[in-house]
């Protein structure tokens, strides 16, 4: 497998410049948005390879959350560009950055509650299905070829978490860790490129964060995607992630490997904090 | 559970299902021919009929996309108009023999009012929950105000205005009613069980996640209330081949928040409790004739009780299912839908 890290921008280099061998699937130059006067994010550069695990931390409130809704286009950005893979996202809505590739989790679990599992699953094969509003109102036999389809492969990425006996469950009913889980299992069914992983532990305990971080390597090596991901778990950030970037105040402060993060100055000031205290979560 | 769903082809269900539609046609074709049924009982379920629809067109509205419409009178007015204005005038030249002269007038009901709903649709879809309201029950004031005034001030003798649009063709009888209650149903059936349903229910669920899904919200938005819009034209056609006289105070707010409240009642989001409550609010009034002056105290009683004990309406959000009840027992047959559909 390729093996691409994280790098910065050649302009702003941090750390010696890495080998990128294929084109990186998200890249981003000067991205920055206000809010009002407010400057949430400014000057994001980073460049995300193919099938990397990328993390993305930082104190509470550091725009990381801000990082991902620019990039998914919740927020517009107020200047720069981001690309994905060889296409430039400016001008797309949320739907059309999905269609693009990239795909993504939400801090705060947003399923669809009233809705089965599969049918959540069936939501994130939207576009993968053709078959138009006619077809569907006659019962054409394309109808039901497509949907035999769709409902095949949808069964087929609940199973890399287990969940197929709970396929036909309320996606509300599930318990919390299910709940996480099936929000992967939904983003990846949009077939992305990158997939963007907020606080995907949040509330889980450590076995399951365990598990998680196994399932994360596992995602990208089955589906040769990326990963970047939001995490205040500092095991699964280090564990896991191949590069990363330390977000503080809007601004990214460093970047490189677990090793040179762990050793980095600015970062153990910003962010972890003195060094006699261990606490790992710190209100900047 | 996989076992019982299996249990029944789609084909054979689908075909039961059709089996069971035509019984309670023909059987109530037989019925109201034997001349067993006053007029009036007639009437009152081809109204029956009519409010389904609407309810109907409404919950694809509100109880499935999740927006909230309160301008459903003025569909059903503009397709109630659009059609009568065509049949008055195809009638006088008889330029279509009698049989054709409904199905176009009503398809014109149906297509005019999704035209005008696409229009109204693109710009009131973007704003969400009371400000949709107030925007849909603004344009829905307008439409009668409109359908009111147009002679008036154009000078054309197209709807009458006050003094009431008269001699429409009596058109709508039980048959044609029962048919387009059943094709209503099931086009509105059929497109939320498909992939552009679930988008639907997605958006209702949660708009932001829906969008990260690669959805495009505005699409499958204006979509459902174009279609919402549709089926309250064609309900408004029938109106019209109803009742022979169409005056716009009949398409007022009340009439918009009436089929809110059927839709409210019977729980959103279900398609059976919008039959059931639009039965049931159409036939209690009248059954109540009788005691007209506690009339509307029964009917405001009723809303607040079944608000009380089921806030989620009738049925939740519970759809009844023939199949379903059929792979569980065979002997389970006749009951809801029956009822409901009656109409």
């Amino acid at each position: 497998m390729a093996e691409s890290k994280l790098v910065p921008v050649p302009s702003r280099g941090m750390v010696p410049e890495r080998d990128v061998s294929d084109r990186p699937v998200l890249e981003t130059l000067h991205l920055g948005v206000d809010f009002g006067g407010l400057v949430a994010v400014d000057e994001f550069n980073m460049v995300i390879g193919k099938t990397e695990i990328a993390g993305l931390i930082g104190p509470n409130g550091a725009g990381k959350t801000t990082v991902f809704n620019l990039l998914t286009k919740v927020y517009q950005p107020t200047r720069g560009t981001i690309l994905l893979g060889d296409k430039d996202t400016s001008g797309m809505n949320t739907s059309q950055v999905c269609k693009a590739g990239m795909a993504r989790t939400f801090q705060n679990i947003r399923l669809f509650n009233d809705m089965t599992v599969i049918e959540n699953v069936l939501v994130g094969h939207h576009n993968s299905i053709a078959y138009h509003t006619p077809n569907a109102i006659f019962r054409l036999p394309s109808f039901w070829r497509e949907e035999k389809e769709a409902r095949k492969r949808a069964l087929e990425l609940l199973s890399i978490f287990n969940m197929e006996d709970t396929a036909e469950a309320k996606a509300g009913s599930l318990p919390y860790g299910a709940q996480r889980r099936l929000e992967i299992v939904r983003a990846l069914a949009t077939n992305p490129t990158i997939l963007l992983l907020d606080e995907p532990a949040a509330g889980m305990n450590p076995t399951e964060t365990a598990e998680l971080m196994e399932n994360i390597v596992k995602i990208r090596d089955t589906f040769n995607i990326a990963i970047l991901l939001i995490e205040h778990d500092m095991r699964l950030v280090m564990g896991i992630c191949e590069g990363i970037a330390v977000l503080n105040y809007g601004k990214i402060i460093a970047k490189g490997t677990p090793e040179e993060i762990k050793s980095n100055p600015l970062v153990i000031d910003a962010y972890l904090g003195k060094k006699d205290d261990d606490e790992v979560e710190d209100d900047a | 559970m996989k076992d019982k769903m299996r249990k029944m082809p789609t084909w054979l269900s689908y075909l039961i299902n059709a089996a069971f539609l035509f019984l309670i046609l023909f059987g109530g074709m037989q019925i109201i021919n034997s001349g067993r049924l006053s007029t009036y009982y007639i009437r009152v379920i081809i109204l029956c009929g009519i409010n389904i629809i609407l309810a109907l067109s409404l919950n694809l509205a509100t109880g499935f996309l999740g927006q909230l419409p309160l301008g459903h009178a003025g569909f059903m007015a503009l397709g109630a108009y659009s059609s009568a204005i065509f049949m008055r005038f195809a009638c006088n030249v008889k330029m279509l023999p009698p049989t054709l002269m409904f199905p176009v007038g009503i398809v014109l009901g149906g297509v005019f009012a999704a035209f005008i709903g696409f229009l109204i649709g693109i710009p009131a879809l973007r704003l969400k929950g009371d400000y949709l309201a107030i925007i849909t029950l603004g344009f829905g004031e307008i439409i009668r105000v409109v359908l009111l005034n147009i002679d008036d001030v154009l000078g054309f003798k197209l709807t009458y205005g006050a003094a009431s649009l008269k001699n429409i063709p009596k058109t709508t009888n039980f048959f044609n009613t029962f048919l387009l209650v059943g094709i209503t149903y099931y086009v509105i059936h059929t497109y939320i069980k498909s992939r552009h349903g679930r988008a639907t229910l997605a958006i209702r669920d949660n708009e932001i996640a829906a969008e990260s899904c690669g959805i495009n919200t505005t699409y499958y938005k204006t979509l459902g209330f174009t279609m919402s819009a549709f089926f309250a034209g064609i309900a408004g056609a029938l109106y019209a081949g109803y009742l022979g006289v169409i005056n716009p105070s009949g398409f007022g707010f009340m009439k918009s928040i009436e089929i809110l409240v059927t839709v409210v009642l019977g729980g959103m989001g279900s398609m059976v409790g919008s039959i059931i409550s639009a039965t049931v609010l159409t036939a209690v009034p009248e059954m109540l004739r009788a005691f007209s002056q506690y009339r509307m105290i029964v009917y405001s009683l009723l809303l607040v009780v079944v608000m009380i004990f089921k806030p989620s309406g009738l049925m939740g959000n519970y759809e009844f299912s023939l199949t379903k009840i059929l792979n569980k027992s065979g002997s389970k047959k006749k009951n809801k839908k029956g009822g409901g559909k009656n109409g």
